[in-house]
């Protein structure tokens, strides 16, 4: 009985604990205009209100469970100086802020916020403007990043810093982010079994997305479109990327997707359009690419000796210059049932697959990634005749790269069975 | 000598095979334009069809042209005319012929379709590589007076510029693929009127940027005022040198 009553009154206490929390109201010229001020004098699980206005502060340091809202989008203004909001708590909410103009540092990533080892914080719907770095997370574990709008002021890559920045975590979900002039838009190092979801990152001087040693990761609906070398993915396994639209990474080097020493993913449904490269694998084993479109670009998908037991099943390759290029005579990947705009057979038997293989390999693609000079006979005569001379007779390009079911219409994705 | 050009640029027009060509061109063009969504593809293909037919129409037509006006030519020669202007006026006849067929044929639709620098260029292009042409060709004429033996000169340097010439430079690069030899390539390619008519129309299309670490030297060059202001000098350089070779043989050719 007194067991059950001290149970009992440990549970009121807790819930009157909860109850209690109590609300602090931070305002420009009130008695309460710091908001530093306020998250010292706050306690456990209390909310900070921050209403309109501008607030010169910097380092912040948040190391109680808080949930910090702003009211109509107040700015806080580290005015060059350093970080802005530190969690060092776990269950930490942080809303509706504008934080801007961290300044630039050698010797420190700068953040607007920091989150150093913790758990269950979500930061949301806050605009981050001219950071250095924007949201940088370090150790830390089931925390969400969603709604916030990151724009960085980067004009080169050397002092610039990324937009979201995630180190060591896992259980991360990055949510419906819009980020852009940073050096990388979303920088994922040491980050296992998270999303990202319906960003959009744009126009960064890197990578739109930054990808290293993280596993069982799955990124979903994301737009990467304008930056300076596409998305890199490196180093990683069983990656899930699907339904993503690589855009316009147009340039000497740049890609839509770089796929390095990657293995077991998974690419569904992305659309790849004009890129320089569609995508370029190197040393990736056993992804299945299917269901992608590949539409205008340079090189659809560059493919190196080194990628092994990787399957590319039904994606069109629509407009694209060259379709595939590889360094390699044999063939260790399996194309199966795609659409190519450049497939030049027949079918008798009206099934809709072609009746003749059809070899993406282009021979001029070949001769110019040996050697790069040969690019200035491009669309030339001599070219033109080599290349269906080759195609007739193949002698250089890899004899077992084919696809024995090559579509004759493009395949509509809308109705293919997800695997997953 | 106006009167004269006058005459053979009425006579060029009563021909339907100058005629057939502008109408070739105009379908070609529009068609690129409307089956292809994208102007820079549809553009791409137009350079490709037009830097093999418009140098081989005006080749094989002028040379042909040029030996069927030899009766002519000689009946004008009885007269108190020079050799010049004689001269002259059939290849100014010839340019201005196929010059308003080409401005006709591609210009017009390349204008209304997609309008750029790049067609622009291409037009540019197309022109010089037409007086070119028609220069190799009257030299190729003026050479011989065997029918046969002047067509296929005309013909040898047609392949030559379209097909031999790039074989050549590729051969080149094979062997010397271990040096850094973009630069000296560069230079090669001002050998060949088609070559550079071709990058040049190249580097103003997105695709300067499929080619890499080389493009980027070509694309430096040919998208520099002085280098397209190089190349537009070296394209009038090849239609000047055939013309002057065609008058110095024209001059002392017995005919």
């Amino acid at each position: 009985m007194l067991y059950k009553l001290l149970i009992g009154f440990i549970f009121f206490a807790c819930s009157a604990e909860v109850l209690s929390a109590k609300t602090w109201h931070v305002k420009p010229k009130s008695d309460l205009s710091e908001i530093k001020k306020a998250v010292e004098m706050a306690a456990d699980y209390d909310t900070v209100y921050i209403h309109n206005g501008t607030y010169f502060e910097d380092l912040i340091t948040i190391e109680k469970p808080l949930t910090i809202i702003g009211v109509g989008k107040p700015v806080i203004d580290s005015n060059g100086g350093d970080e802005i909001l530190i969690v060092a708590s776990d269950n930490v909410n942080i809303s509706g802020l504008t934080l801007q103009n961290v300044g630039v540092s050698f010797l420190k990533d700068r953040a607007a916020i920091r989150l150093v080892e913790v758990r269950n914080v979500v930061i949301k719907d806050n605009i981050l403007k001219n950071t250095f770095f924007g949201i940088y997370l370090q150790k830390s574990s089931h925390c969400k990043v969603i709604s916030n709008t990151i724009i960085g002021d980067a004009e080169n890559e050397i002092n610039a810093g990324n937009a979201i920045h995630i180190w060591k975590a896992n259980n991360i979900e990055v949510i419906d982010n819009m980020v852009s002039y940073h050096r990388d838009g979303i920088y994922f190092e040491f980050v296992d079994q998270s999303l990202i979801r319906g960003n959009s990152s744009k126009y960064n001087m890197r990578y739109g997305l930054h990808f290293m040693f993280s596993n069982y990761d799955i990124y979903k609906n994301n737009i990467f479109q304008h930056n300076g070398s596409g998305v890199a993915v490196m180093f990683s396994k069983q990656i899930k990327m699907i339904e993503n639209q690589f855009k316009d990474n147009w340039g000497g080097a740049s890609y839509g997707i770089l796929l390095k020493e990657i293995s077991d993913g998974l690419m569904e449904g992305n659309i790849f359009e004009r890129n320089t490269i569609g995508v370029l694998a190197e040393g990736a084993n056993r992804i299945r690419i299917s269901n992608n479109n590949f539409i205008n670009n340079g090189k659809a998908i560059n493919i190196k000796g080194n990628c092994l037991n990787n399957e590319i099943l039904s994606n069109n390759f629509i407009g694209n210059t060259f379709e595939v290029l590889t360094n390699s005579k044999s063939n260790l990947n399996h194309f199966e049932g795609n659409y190519w705009g450049q497939y030049k057979g027949y079918d008798l038997d009206k099934d809709g697959i072609g009746d003749v293989p059809h070899r993406p390999v282009n021979l001029f693609a070949l001769v110019t990634d040996k050697i790069p000079a040969a690019n200035m006979l491009l669309h030339s005569f001599l070219v033109n005749s080599m290349e269906m001379a080759e195609r007739m007779f193949p002698q250089m390009i890899p004899e077992h790269l084919i696809d024995k079911k090559p579509q004759i219409k493009p395949i509509s994705h809308d109705s293919y069975q997800r695997t997953q | 000598m106006l009167k004269i050009t006058k005459f053979i640029v009425q006579d060029l027009f009563r021909n339907w095979i100058i005629l057939l060509y502008m109408i070739f061109l105009m379908a070609a063009s529009f068609g690129f334009f409307m089956l292809e969504g994208q102007a820079d593809k549809a553009l791409l293909g137009l350079l490709n069809l037009s830097l093999l037919v418009v140098p081989m129409m005006t080749i094989i037509f002028s040379t042909m042209y040029y030996y069927n006006m030899y009766e002519f030519i000689v009946l004008m020669l009885a007269q108190p005319l020079k050799r010049k202007t004689i001269l002259s006026s059939i290849f100014l006849g010839l340019c201005i012929a196929f010059g308003l067929a080409l401005i006709v044929g591609l210009g017009i639709p390349m204008l209304v379709m997609n309008y750029s620098i790049a067609s622009l260029m291409l037009l540019g292009v197309d022109l010089l590589l037409t007086f070119i042409f028609i220069a190799i060709a009257l030299v190729a004429g003026i050479w011989t007076r065997d029918k046969a033996k002047g067509m296929g000169v005309s013909l040898l340097f047609w392949v030559y510029f379209v097909l031999i010439f790039d074989g050549l430079i590729l051969l080149l690069m094979y062997n010397f693929s271990d040096y850094p030899i973009e630069k000296i390539i560069l230079y090669i390619t001002l050998l060949n009127p088609i070559d550079i008519g071709r990058i040049l129309v190249l580097m103003q299309t997105q695709a300067a940027a499929l080619m890499g670490y080389s493009g980027a030297v070509f694309n430096q060059f040919f998208t520099q005022g002085w280098g397209i202001a190089l190349a537009f000098l070296a394209l009038l350089f090849w239609t000047a040198l055939p013309v002057f070779i065609s008058f110095r043989l024209f001059h002392k050719k017995d005919l």
